[in-house]
């Protein structure tokens, strides 16, 4: 009797990596879905550029047989419209430049999102939680995984919104397909792991959530500018080609025009997606490891 | 046996600030050891390296068997926490706060369940444990961090004082569930606390800290009789000489002073003591017309080896009140 007391003991002394995962995240979780307010006001931000840049500043306007008009010369308009149509296709790949930022907009919100990450850590700290958390025998690897996870989870979420509300807005269906939106939620996956993990890495050591605030302001605007969110690659200067070419937030934006809008590249999706599987396989290692250390006093 | 052993335990912050200094002492199976000091003496940074959260700079310690250093987890398995601060989180109810931390130790949720439900009646929180920790007052909240620190029926609980911040009725109230949950669950309480009351209430042992150093490990009783013993003040009527001299015979009494028409003796136990005085005077006699009787309290044993008074630093140190008011104001938030 005493025996199996104490091997139910023995074996209720060992937390389960993944047990122990599931409940961290679901804690950020809970507080993410009692705060909708939250939510909405971070998609803001996506549906306003999709409505200025998407909507109000459409480069397909600049194309469309008004723009080609020439005083005196009787150009026919379908003429021009394949004209304004070849131009578009040529630099965008599309016809429909809001699809292509539409794409953009979604790996935006993963990029805003994730970078949030690291700040829950922050205040786990300050409020003594996080230290609270390391006197149990959980595994560290699960509180650090718990809050990339979480991080992820949230993005995409808000990523679904924003696509819905794309296509609500009139985005090109005619290339979609279960399979090109799984492949692109794929990339999202991958974006959003990467850069949570950076953050929360970031935050690891941290107990000033300003700070946080600071590099991700830095960090955001820059990432999404210098990625081919806006306008495609091929048409900028060399020397921001070169950061864009190696921008996460590229890759993962060229997978989900390749996949969503069908628009063509030079280099193979696969390519892509073992870029973005190393850049976030690789963050989510280090976070793990330096955890062990860094999270210690 | 010795559930708690340090050996010469250190730690330097930056390479200069000696926090704690090379402290060693021992702690049985089920007694409640306070560490007694004030602000910066080194009490939380010995807590926090003996449930694993910074790494000694040099020294060892075993807690309830294993290394602190070489088996953490072992030693975060087989003890409890209560820190500081209140730490559960607001956004969930209290059931779910210990629910969460019953899921790190690894307690599958049929056993944790009714555990809680156990608990949360034990700090009677059971109505409230289904709502919102932030709609907690203070007092709920420092119950809940009891209640959770039990959870996974920990061998030894670590209380980083418990009462900190506290009223004095709920600081009282928080020792009776302290008091109730060390007789329920048969552990070791190890606790830290600058009130003076709060270790001399609750600790069968005391350890006074002060630099980094322990300046002396005793029970309250030995240390405030290690100072002098208890006070007894006494008026005899008609007296036709000065008795003094009588009393210093008396057995137990240490000293004797006269003022006025008042007896000032310093004795060894003044409750046994002073029967004698009443029967000595009542043969001569005479009659005992007033007498008090007056235990010294730990205030005067700390300021005998510290050299200062502990309720001036309660109001003076501003750093720890400052702290203090900031973890309630966080907590509010």
């Amino acid at each position: 009797m005493k025996t199996t007391k104490r091997g139910v003991k023995e074996r209720a002394a060992t937390p389960n990596f993944f047990r122990s995962l599931w409940s961290l995240t679901n804690r950020d979780l809970k507080k993410w879905y009692a705060a909708p307010a939250i939510l909405i006001i971070s998609l803001i931000q996506p549906v306003i550029w999709l409505g200025l840049f998407g909507k109000a500043f459409n480069f397909g306007n600049l194309f469309s047989a008004s723009a080609f008009n020439i005083p005196g010369l009787n150009i026919p308009a379908n003429l021009l419209n394949t004209l304004g149509n070849t131009v578009m296709t040529n630099i965008f790949g599309t016809t429909s430049y809001f699809s292509f930022l539409a794409v953009g907009m979604l790996a935006f919100i993963v990029l805003f999102t994730s970078m949030m990450s690291g700040m829950s850590i922050v205040w786990d700290r300050r409020l003594g939680f996080l230290d609270k958390l390391l006197t149990t025998p959980v595994p560290r690897g699960s509180i650090v995984i718990g809050k990339i996870l979480n991080g992820v989870i949230r993005s995409l979420a808000q990523a679904v919104i924003v696509l819905v509300i794309a296509i609500l807005l009139g985005m090109t269906l005619t290339h979609v397909s279960a399979t090109g939106i799984a492949l692109a939620f794929g990339a999202l996956f991958l974006l959003g792991f990467g850069m949570s993990s950076l953050f929360v890495l970031l935050a690891l050591k941290s107990k000033d959530w300003q700070t946080q605030m600071a590099i991700a302001n830095l960090l955001n605007l820059p990432l999404l500018f210098m990625s081919n969110a806006f306008f495609p690659t091929s048409a900028m200067p060399s020397w921001l080609q070169a950061i864009a070419n190696v921008n996460p937030v590229s890759f993962t934006i060229e997978i989900g025009r390749q996949a969503l809008l069908g628009i063509q590249f030079s280099t193979p999706m696969l390519y892509n997606f073992i870029y973005l599987g190393v850049f976030a396989v690789a963050l989510g290692i280090i976070s793990i490891v330096l955890s062990w250390k860094l999270l210690k006093g | 046996m010795d559930i708690i052993s340090v050996k010469r335990l250190s730690k330097v912050f930056n390479g200069k600030l000696r926090a704690v200094d090379g402290v060693s002492f021992s702690v049985k199976e089920g007694e409640i050891f306070g560490f007694l000091g004030p602000n910066g003496a080194g009490k939380t940074t010995t807590i926090k390296m003996l449930t694993t959260l910074i790494t000694p700079t040099s020294g060892d310690a075993t807690v309830s068997g294993h290394s602190i250093d070489r088996e953490a987890n072992k030693v975060r398995a087989s003890v409890g926490v209560v820190p500081q601060e209140f730490t559960a989180d607001e956004d969930l109810t209290g059931f779910d706060n210990a629910l969460l931390m019953a899921d790190l130790y690894g307690i599958p949720r049929k056993v944790s369940k009714q555990r809680i439900v156990e608990l949360m009646r034990l700090v009677d929180l059971e109505a409230a444990m289904k709502r919102k920790v932030g709609t907690y007052s203070g007092g709920m909240r420092r119950r809940l961090e009891l209640a959770i620190g039990l959870v996974n029926h920990p061998k030894v609980l670590f209380m980083d004082e418990p009462t900190l911040g506290l009223d004095v009725q709920t600081r009282t109230a928080v020792w009776d569930y302290i008091r109730k949950m060390k007789n329920d669950y048969k552990m070791t309480l190890f606790m830290t606390t600058h009130y003076l009351e709060e270790a001399d209430s609750l600790c069968d042992r005391i350890a006074i800290i002060d630099h980094g150093k322990i300046i002396r490990i005793d029970s309250p009783e030995r240390l405030k009789a290690s100072i002098g013993g208890d006070i007894v003040q006494l008026e005899v009527s008609n007296e036709k000489a000065d008795l003094s001299g009588i009393f210093r015979k008396v057995p137990g009494v240490k000293g004797v002073r006269k003022k006025g028409k008042e007896y000032r003796l310093k004795v060894k136990s003044a409750e046994t003591v002073a029967p004698r005085l009443m029967t000595l005077v009542g043969t001569k006699g005479y009659t005992v017309t007033k007498l008090s009787m007056t235990k010294p309290t730990l205030d005067e044993v700390y300021l005998e080896y510290t050299g200062r008074s502990l309720r001036e630093e309660e109001s003076s140190g501003s750093g720890d009140l400052m702290l203090q008011r900031r973890t309630m104001r966080i907590s509010r938030n």
